[in-house]
Order: C-alpha cells, then sequence, then structure tokens
C-alpha cells in the first residue's frame, strides 16, 4: 500500500493530466453523442417507421466489444483520438436515442393532445411538453452513457488517445501493481462520481432539473476541453509500446545513456507498426527481428551505446541431453552464426506477411546454408535411412509462442532429423519465457531457443550490483548467462544463431534517409537542434 | 356561430363520421351524445382541426377553417378535455396562461385574466404555485376550464369533461361551471355519452350512432318525438332490473 501512495506522490503530475485527459476524452464523446444523439431521438419519436431501424443499428454497436470495435476503426481512422472519440461516441448513442425516444413517446397522449388542442405549433408541442416531460428519462440516458464512457477511456490508451488507461496497460505490462491501481482506482472513482452526481442530478423535480440539465448541458463543452489543452509536441512524434516505455532496459536506459527526450505517445505494441506507417507516429519501439520490420519499411536505429542489453538467441540445452547425445551440440552449432538479424527478420516476414508455412520457411532456409540432410551421407547409412519408424531416440524442443520461435522450432527439427537419427517432438505452445524453462528443468523438453537479454534480466536476476559492472555487450553477456546456467541449472547456452532480437527504436527508413538518421546518437542530435 | 357540412372522416377504410351537417348557434349549448365509437369526438376534433375532415366542409364564424393556420386558429377555439389535460410540468399559473402566452399577452394582463378566473371558479390563489398531481380531480377540472377560457375564446369544445370525477363530484362541478355568465355567453360544443348530463347541459342535443346523426333538436323534443327506437332507447336513462 505505501507502494502504492508513493507512486501516486511520484507521479502526481502524470496522474492528473491523465484524469483530465480521460474526462475530458468522456465528455467530448458525450457531446458529439448528446448533439447527434437527442436530435435523432427526437426524429424516430416523430416518425415512428424509422424508429426500429435506428434503434437496432444502435443496438447492434452497443453489443459489439469495445477492443473489437476499435479493431474495426483502427484501419479506417488509424491511432490516437480518432478511434477513441468514435469508439466513445458509438456507446453513449444508443442510451441517448433510446432514452429520448422512450422519454418523448411515453408522454401521456392526453396531454399531447390538450397541447395541440391549445394552439401549440408542433415544435412548441415538443419545446415546451415533450422535451420537459421526457427530461428525466433523456437525463437517465445521459448518466449511464456517462457512465459507459468512463469506463470504455481507459481503452483509449491502445491507440495512443491518452487517459487513465496508460497507467492499466502500462501497469499490466509491468507487473507493476501500484501503477495499474493509480490508473484502476481514479478511474472507478470517476464512474461512481459520476454516477452519483448525475443520479442526484436527475431526482431534482420540475424546474430545478431543468435548470439543472441546462447547466450541465452548458458545462460538457468546457469539460470536454480539457481533453484540447494543447501539450508540447516533438519535432518526431515517438509511440512506444507500455511495456517499453516502463522496463529499466526500455526508455528509461535510452534517457539515461543517451539522454533522450520525448513525449512518447503509449500504443498497443501491436498496433505501433500500422501507426507509423500510416505517419502518425515517427518512432517507435520495436523488436529488431520482427517481419513488419521489412513489410512496413522502417529502419531499426543503431544503438552504439548498448543502451538495449542483447538479447542474442541460441539454444539453451540440458546437460543430460547432450550427455546421452553427444552429436546433438555439434550439429546445433551448425547453425551458429548462420541468422544474422536480416535473415531472420525475412523469414519472420515471409511466414507473418506472407503467410508461408514455417516448416516450407525452414526447409528453404536449410537448403541454401546447405545443412539440408548433409549428415545422412556421412554417417554413411542407406538412402531411405532416417524415416521416422526406424529412430528409436527423441527429443524434444519446446517454443514459446511467437512466428520467430516457431520458426527455430521448425529449423531445429528440420536439422536434426536430417543430420542424426534421432527423432525431434516440437512442443509450440509454451507461453512465455517462465513455462519454457520450467518445461526445460523438469526435463519435460530437452531445448529451446532463448535469448541472452531474457535469461540475465527474468531468469536468472542479478541484483543491482551485478548488473553495473556487467557491460552491455553480446559477448559478455552471452558468457555471463552461459557460465550462471552451466553452474546453477546444469544447462548450457550453445552457440548463437546469430541475430539479436532486442528492444530497439525505427523509424521510416525513407524519412530517416531524408532526416540523415542511422542511429539512437543521430536521433537525439537532431531532435537538440531546435 | 358554426356551420357543419356534409362532414365525412374516414380512417383505413372505416367511415368513422359519414356526412354529418350541423349548425351551432351564437352562444349556444349543443352536445353531441352517443356511444363509444359512434364518431362524437372525432366530429369534435374536426372542428378545431385536431382532426382533418375526408370529405365536408366546417365554418366557424363564417370562416372555412381549412383557410387558416391550424395552431393559430386553435388559439381562438377553447378546448377542454377529460382529467383537464393538463401538463404535469405547469404550475396552476403556468397553466392558465399557456393561451394567453402563445397569444403574446402582456404579463400583467395575463395575471389580471387569472386572478379573475379563479375568483370566478372559486379557487383560492394559493394554489397558483401547484402542481396538478398536487390537485383533487375536480380542482383539476376547474383549471383545465380555466386554461381555456383564459383568452376569452368564442367558442369551446369539451370532449368528455367531467368524464374523469365521480358522479357525485361531476354533478356539483357540473352545476357550478355552467352557471357562470362567461360560459353562458359562449358558444359550447360538448361531447358525452351521459344523457343526464346531456339533457341538463344542453340547448339542443345531437344523438349520433354510426358516424350519423340520428336526431337533433332541443332536449324536449328528443324525450317527447324520439325519431327512432334508438332514439327512445337511449335516453331511456332510468335503470332496469334484469329479467322483471
Amino acid at each position: 500500500m505505501t507502494d502504492f501512495f508513493l507512486f501516486v506522490r511520484d507521479h502526481a503530475d502524470k496522474l492528473l493530466e491523465q484524469t483530465l485527459t480521460h474526462i475530458g476524452l468522456t465528455f467530448l464523446s458525450l457531446l458529439v453523442a448528446l448533439l447527434i444523439g437527442v436530435p435523432l431521438g427526437i426524429l424516430i419519436a416523430r416518425r415512428q417507421r424509422l424508429a426500429g431501424g435506428v434503434l437496432g443499428v444502435a443496438g447492434v454497436l452497443q453489443t459489439v466489444p469495445s477492443v473489437a470495435l476499435l479493431g474495426f476503426l483502427i484501419p479506417v481512422l488509424g491511432i490516437g483520438v480518432g478511434p477513441a472519440l468514435v469508439a466513445l461516441f458509438l456507446y453513449a448513442l444508443l442510451p441517448i436515442i433510446r432514452n429520448t425516444y422512450v422519454g418523448i413517446t411515453e408522454v401521456s397522449p392526453s396531454v399531447k393532445e390538450a397541447a395541440r388542442g391549445l394552439g401549440m405549433t408542433p415544435n412548441q408541442v415538443l419545446t415546451r411538453v415533450e422535451f420537459p416531460l421526457a427530461l428525466p428519462v433523456i437525463f437517465a440516458g445521459i448518466r449511464t452513457a456517462t457512465v459507459i464512457n468512463v469506463g470504455v477511456a481507459t481503452l483509449a490508451a491502445y491507440v495512443a488517445a491518452g487517459g487513465l488507461g496508460e497507467f492499466i496497460f502500462s501497469g499490466i505490462a509491468l507487473s507493476n501493481v501500484s501503477m495499474m491501481l493509480a490508473g484502476a482506482i481514479p478511474a472507478a472513482l470517476l464512474a461512481v462520481g459520476f454516477d452519483f452526481g448525475l443520479a442526484r442530478l436527475q431526482q431534482l423535480s420540475g424546474r430545478k432539473l431543468r435548470v439543472g440539465a441546462l447547466t450541465f448541458v452548458v458545462m460538457v463543452p468546457f469539460i470536454s476541453a480539457f481533453y484540447l489543452l494543447p501539450g508540447r509536441q516533438d519535432k518526431l512524434i515517438a509511440g512506444f509500446a507500455h511495456e517499453f516505455y516502463g522496463r529499466a532496459d526500455g526508455y528509461p536506459g535510452l534517457q539515461k545513456t543517451y539522454g533522450l527526450q520525448l513525449q512518447p505517445r503509449l500504443i498497443d505494441q501491436n498496433l505501433m507498426y500500422e501507426a507509423i506507417h500510416r505517419e502518425q507516429v515517427d518512432i517507435i519501439s520495436g523488436y529488431s527481428t520482427d517481419g513488419r520490420i521489412k513489410a512496413f519499411d522502417l529502419l531499426v536505429l543503431d544503438d552504439n551505446r548498448h543502451a538495449f542489453p542483447p538479447y542474442a538467441a541460441a539454444p539453451v540445452i540440458r546437460k543430460v541431453t547432450l550427455n546421452r547425445y553427444p552429436d546433438l551440440e555439434l550439429t546445433l552449432n551448425k547453425l551458429a552464426g548462420k541468422l544474422t538479424d536480416s535473415v531472420m527478420t525475412a523469414l519472420n516476414y515471409r511466414v507473418d506477411y506472407q503467410k508461408e508455412s514455417p516448416e516450407k520457411v525452414a526447409r528453404e532456409f536449410l537448403n541454401q546454408a546447405g545443412l539440408h540432410k548433409q549428415g545422412v551421407h556421412s554417417t554413411g547409412l542407406k538412402p531411405g535411412a532416417g524415416k521416422s519408424s526406424e529412430r528409436t531416440e527423441t527429443v524434444v524442443v519446446g517454443t514459446k509462442v511467437f512466428t520467430e520461435q516457431y520458426i527455430l522450432a521448425e529449423v531445429y527439427r528440420q536439422l536434426i532429423e536430417g543430420q542424426t537419427d534421432l527423432r525431434v517432438v516440437t512442443k509450440t505452445g509454451l507461453g512465455g519465457t517462465q513455462i519454457c524453462f520450467d518445461a526445460l528443468r523438469t526435463g519435460t523438453i530437452d531445448f529451446y531457443p532463448e535469448y541472452t537479454g531474457t535469461g540475465l534480466l527474468v531468469i536468472l536476476q542479478p541484483p543491482a550490483k551485478t548488473l553495473q559492472k556487467l557491460p552491455m555487450q553480446t559477448d559478455s553477456v552471452y558468457q555471463f548467462v552461459q557460465q550462471q546456467f552451466r553452474a546453477r541449472y546444469q544447462m548450457d547456452w550453445l552457440k548463437p544463431l546469430g541475430f539479436n532480437n532486442s528492444y530497439c527504436l525505427m523509424m521510416r527508413r525513407e524519412q530517416a534517409q531524408q532526416l540523415g538518421i542511422r542511429s539512437i546518437e543521430d536521433l537525439v542530435r537532431y531532435l537538440g537542434i531546435n | 356561430m358554426i356551420e357543419i357540412t356534409d362532414l365525412t372522416k374516414q380512417f383505413a377504410g372505416h367511415t368513422a363520421v359519414d356526412g354529418v351537417s350541423l349548425h351551432v348557434g351564437q352562444g349556444e349549448t349543443l352536445v353531441l351524445l352517443g356511444t363509444s365509437g359512434c364518431g362524437k369526438t372525432t366530429t369534435l376534433k374536426m372542428i378545431n382541426r385536431l382532426i382533418e375532415p375526408t370529405s365536408g366542409s366546417i365554418r366557424v364564424d363564417g370562416i372555412d377553417v381549412r383557410q387558416q393556420f391550424g395552431p393559430e386558429f386553435r388559439r381562438r377555439i377553447g378546448y377542454v378535455i377529460q382529467d383537464g389535460g393538463l401538463f404535469p410540468h405547469y404550475t396552476v399559473a403556468e397553466a392558465i396562461a399557456t393561451v394567453p402566452k402563445l397569444l403574446g399577452w402582456e404579463a400583467d394582463a395575463i395575471l389580471e385574466r387569472t386572478r379573475e378566473l379563479m375568483a370566478k371558479l372559486q379557487l383560492p390563489e394559493t394554489i397558483l404555485s401547484r402542481y396538478p398531481g398536487e390537485l383533487s380531480g375536480g380542482q383539476r377540472q376547474r383549471i383545465g376550464l380555466a386554461r381555456a377560457l383564459a383568452a376569452k375564446p368564442p367558442v369551446v369544445l369539451m370532449d368528455e369533461p367531467f368524464g374523469a370525477l365521480d358522479p357525485f363530484t361531476r354533478r356539483h362541478v357540473r352545476r357550478e361551471l355552467f352557471g357562470l355568465n362567461e360560459l353562458r355567453e359562449t358558444t359550447v360544443v360538448l361531447v358525452t355519452h351521459d344523457v343526464n348530463e346531456a339533457l341538463e347541459l344542453a340547448d339542443r342535443i345531437a344523438l349520433m350512432d354510426k358516424g350519423r346523426i340520428i336526431q337533433i333538436g332541443p332536449p324536449d323534443d328528443l324525450l317527447n318525438q324520439p325519431a327512432t327506437d334508438f332514439v327512445r332507447e337511449f335516453l331511456d336513462d332510468k335503470p332496469h332490473r334484469l329479467h322483471d
């Protein structure tokens, strides 16, 4: 609990800013929903034939899950305020249209007839009789819409529109409970507070309600203005994943090493690539072998001061397995250095974007590298040997759940079965690092491809002192994890595959070339020039 | 004052009012009497154009109602419905001021007229700031009438005005209201299915059935010289025991 209060105290500025953004976002969308929903509700109360259709469409929109709705909107509107506002607006629409419609149609027919009978024009009947009488019902709709929007507005953080969701999603990405609560508690309080306040307003009778409602409606644009307060804008706009923004080896590391100062927008990591492709942001965080680098023609900025720890990939294998199959080490080490960054990126690209199977991509890679089935002849076996029926011994390779690891699993399987008599079973569904590592330790799998940085920071988690002394270079980290894994877990890191799937910053290649930016140092220099 | 000629109204193939012709003289009270669904209310609502006729003509004060703008025309015709038809969100004072305001009267004139009506209807001024929900049925009915009379219309249309009151209150309110000088000088068309009410209030009764007028004339004529068996039976309102 003290952690939480410390966090709130340290981030009070940001918290206030995000709360205001959150309120602004909620009310801006509410304003638009009022401007469109109330007239639409009145229209369908007048022309009942339209009511079924309009309410049906608004009802369907309401049932679309919020994340899915953002999914529909992003291809059309990109990221940022656009999709967030439109999603919030669509959610606010149904309660407002429906309650306006119901409120007006439920005004007693004899009252409406009396109003006409006294000589009111249709507009006078609406403004003097129907609307005031429908007001409590309409207001109930506004209240519902406000509360829904406070909740849904947390999702704005997915698409770089800010709000309290930034704390929540960053907190989840970093397993930082204080951060999560710093977003979740104010969001919950806002919802409860608005609900309570509007409920009080709704209970007022007659004239007081009309005055109160009018005051509220007049205030909405002003509250919305919170969102429009101009913020500082960088020359280049950065969009970072929540995890990258918060992790010590992510953005904070860059700040420390390069003195980089940005006002990054936080976006869901899968949307960043779309955002930079559409030029809504200019710099994004990511992983250096992501297939999307090739797909969207991005340039990975050089990190010559090694702010990002190296994430060199290498197979981690049990000592027991190595002792039982001494050939295996030789075979696996044949891949050493063969998979460079660009090769791995290209393989990822082919699977992710060209929808080729990992099996095919792996086979073609091995053929090109001259590693396919070579060993069959060298061991002197007859052609046709190496059929699985004749293989009696089995090794199990595990992977985490993402494309790169699936490809590597296929490469290993084809390589080993091509070069030895071993049978290979792949277990490709092993969630994250911890699950893979546990499977390896218990012997469920014999080896899996791991990254040195992950081995260091997630599995070994050395004390801060040790980390400070350790140079963040590919070789030194590799040697450190290899030595530690041997000593502690009786596991060995075989030779690195060659690529380094580390954090990186990237820009659109075209823009980077125009600005003459090739490295993070160049970027810092460019941002420093006014 | 009101001249109706060959008035017909059809709703989706069903004829609600079928060739009705009648006239109502200045200051006269005409009662449209009949069973539910006989077309009397439809006839009434066509007079102030709440319902547009299919064919036929209506003249009020010599002018065809169709030549006038509906809402403006209705402001000059009083209209009273069951239970007053008061707006739940208007106070008594606002209710009485409704039509004068629509007509653009000065605030002073409205206030003076309100006081005058309250006095005539024997209502305490303390209820001026009350909402209809806080009034008794009889008070609501009186306010409904005050609202209709506020702008001194030459013609008042009433649709079952006492329908929501219990028989005792109904008789009482009815006598009191129709005793007002103000109403005696006004041309009134009143719709009811209550024979006693018709006999008591009407200068003339038009008895309707299936969209047509069966007989029209002073109450005595209908009682003494019923044109058909239907008229005789309808007016024979004495209670009968079953099987005697």
